[in-house]
């Protein structure tokens, strides 16, 4: 296997007497998909930010490419090549899909005073791209708001792979979709891991989680409790060590085993 | 996912009808609306009001409006309100006419001066509005109330106690730079014109109408270049962005600030220009000049298919609303209906205009 493209050796972030996160380590693949479960709570959320560079840790080191780094924002790390995808999509639902694609980072052409759009050749960018990604819009006008919620992910996730991602954080992607979306999307990580890049799969749904993933490591009270390889353990042993062990297996037991 | 479903995928987008394509622009109902506007007016009105002089007596109108309802559509779009563009455009009226009259400048230094300083105001009302955080509506209320009691204090202090600056006629004749801002365009045309019999003349071979007011051709010129901003630069698209969601538009890189403040600023320049224009045509300022006009100005944007949530508009729609407010004010003069029905006009017009814009959004954008 190769080396890792970004390793996180024992995190950890205090914000004044909390400790948030507690010695977290974690390495990422060329494409590989490395999820991170975690319960709410767990740390996930501060870790991700770590990673893409909202916070600075208390402690600990990040090794990105093999040199050590440290990232004064997170506009450094979208530089470097890590993006994020965060819940909230970044995405302007009156605004078209082509709109979405480039904004902030739109092409030009012409010089000067005439230094226009580029507009028909972000149309194509964008129609090619969402065509990788397995999605055939109605036309690059169609505006965002008319996605479904997988869709819109897509969008995002091939809006992030276009612009040089080599680390893509998803943070909860397939939380708020339905059953026949999350597929989709987890097409569309399997479509990006193919290209090579590495994907960070958050997530509290280890269905979701071992559908894709090949690696899984496990937070728990700002604390990682392993990393282990697809095939190495099952999905009840993940969620086991997810909620803390004996509670939940108490708990499911009376729940008859439906979670 | 199979080649041959992308290939169908393909077909689907060839299919989309122009029809589609037209609804789908903020400025339909705009446009619309001119169509109805004329037709009423053609059934109601004395036949002079589509005369060349009739156009262009609605017109003039409508665009001192349009230039302010553009830059007021943009800031829009942009996610903000500007109230205070009417009273500041009795402000810079009163800047003008102070460096002309008061001071003696030429317009080559006057009008610059004029513009950078109501800029520089613009500018301080976006940075009022991101520092503390609220609603652009209050920031610029308080300047709508600021700069017009700043407006009739100064001219009292300027005049010596009135409250109306005259002479300006008299300080700008001659200037090189007037014919820029006062009078009419391409006169020489409407001379060629009149001599081939194309346009009305009058027995001495003067034409009707002697030429185009040059506000018209700002007003258009500023339609042109504001559509193709929105539509046709990385500017426009951070417009769009920043009204959409400031917050998605500043994590993608969108200079969220700079957009916002820019934006304020070009109302406030919009406004001086239209003050610089209208006083040198009427020869005098006066603490009134402006009045109402931000609420004129939002009103020819939201007819224009602004929504007033930002992010969703055009120029070019607040053009033809501005245009729709020209033709409603003046054209009733032509019918004989009583001239007062026009705010009645006015206020149903909007109305249906907000409502059409929602349905328009809706099926747009698809939100459920």
């Amino acid at each position: 296997m190769s080396a890792p493209i970004i390793h996180m050796e024992n995190i950890k972030k205090h914000y004044g007497n909390v400790i948030a996160l507690n010695g977290v380590t974690f390495d990422l693949r060329a494409g590989e998909c490395h999820c991170l479960l975690g319960d709410n709570g767990a740390g996930k959320s501060t870790f991700i930010k770590t990673m893409s560079g909202v916070h600075k840790p208390t402690e600990g080191s990040i090794t990105f490419e093999g040199k050590p780094l440290s990232f004064g924002s997170p506009r450094d790390a979208m530089e470097a090549g890590i993006a994020t995808v965060f819940q909230d999509l970044a995405m302007i639902p009156l605004m078209s899909v082509t709109r979405n694609f480039f904004m902030g980072r739109e092409p030009t052409k012409g010089r000067g005073l005439f230094k226009r759009f580029d507009i028909d050749h972000a149309n194509e960018i964008t129609m090619a791209e969402m065509r990788k990604m397995g999605i055939n819009l109605r036309g690059p006008d169609q505006a965002v708001g008319t996605l479904s919620g997988g869709e819109r992910q897509t969008v995002a996730i091939a809006r992030a792979v276009y612009f040089g991602a080599k680390v893509l954080i998803l943070d909860e992607p397939t939380s708020a979709l339905g059953v026949r979306q999350t597929s989709n999307v987890l097409a569309t990580i399997k479509r990006v891991r193919e290209q090579g890049i590495g994907v960070v799969f958050i997530s509290h749904n280890v269905r979701h989680a071992m559908a894709v993933g090949d690696r899984f490591t496990v937070v728990n009270r700002g604390q990682t409790l392993g990393t282990a390889t697809r095939g190495e353990i099952t999905a009840s042993q993940l969620q086991d060590m997810m909620a803390g062990g004996q509670e939940m297996a108490a708990l499911e037991g009376s729940l008859g085993g439906t979670i | 996912m199979s080649i041959d479903s992308i290939g169908r995928a393909d077909e689907r987008i060839k299919s989309e009808s122009v029809v589609t394509k037209l609804m789908k622009r903020p400025e339909l109902g705009a446009i619309g609306g001119v169509i109805l506007v004329t037709l009423f007016f053609m059934i109601t009105a004395d036949r002079t009001m589509f005369t060349l002089s009739g156009i262009m007596n609605f017109m003039t109108p409508a665009a001192q409006l349009g230039i302010l309802g553009i830059a007021a559509a943009m800031l829009m779009i942009g996610g903000e309100f500007d109230l205070s563009i009417g009273s500041m455009v009795a402000f810079a009226g009163m800047m003008f006419g102070v460096f002309v009259v008061n001071v003696g400048m030429p317009l080559m230094l006057a009008i610059p001066l004029t513009l950078a300083l109501a800029a520089a105001l613009g500018a301080t009302n976006g940075m009022i509005v991101l520092r503390t955080g609220l609603p652009s509506f209050i920031v610029t209320l308080a300047g709508l109330f600021v700069l017009r009691g700043a407006s009739l204090v100064g001219l009292k202090i300027f005049t010596g106690g009135s409250t109306q600056l005259r002479g300006i006629r008299e300080a700008v004749e001659g200037d090189f730079m007037a014919p820029l801002f006062s009078g009419d365009a391409f006169g020489f045309i409407m001379r060629w014109l009149a001599e081939a019999g194309i346009v009305d003349s009058f027995k001495s071979g003067v034409p009707k109408v002697p030429g185009i007011p040059v506000e018209i051709i700002w007003f258009i010129v500023f339609a042109l270049i504001a559509t193709y901003v929105l539509l046709r630069t990385p500017a426009g698209n951070w417009i769009f962005a920043t009204g959409g969601d400031a917050l998605a538009a500043q994590n993608s890189g969108v200079p969220v600030r700079r957009v916002k403040i820019s934006l304020f600023m070009l109302t406030a320049v919009a406004a001086a220009l239209v003050a610089i224009i209208t006083v040198m045509d009427a020869g005098s300022t006066d603490a009134r000049r402006g009045f109402m006009k931000e609420f004129e100005a939002i009103i020819a944007a939201v007819i224009g298919g602004c929504l007033l949530t930002g992010g969703y508009g055009s120029a070019i729609g607040a053009f033809f609303g501005a245009i729709i407010f020209g033709m409603v004010t003046i054209g009733l003069t032509y019918t004989r209906f009583d001239q007062d029905w026009f705010q009645v006009f006015l206020g149903a017009m909007l109305l249906l205009a907000v409502i059409f814009n929602n349905v328009i959004r809706r099926r747009v954008t698809g939100e459920r």
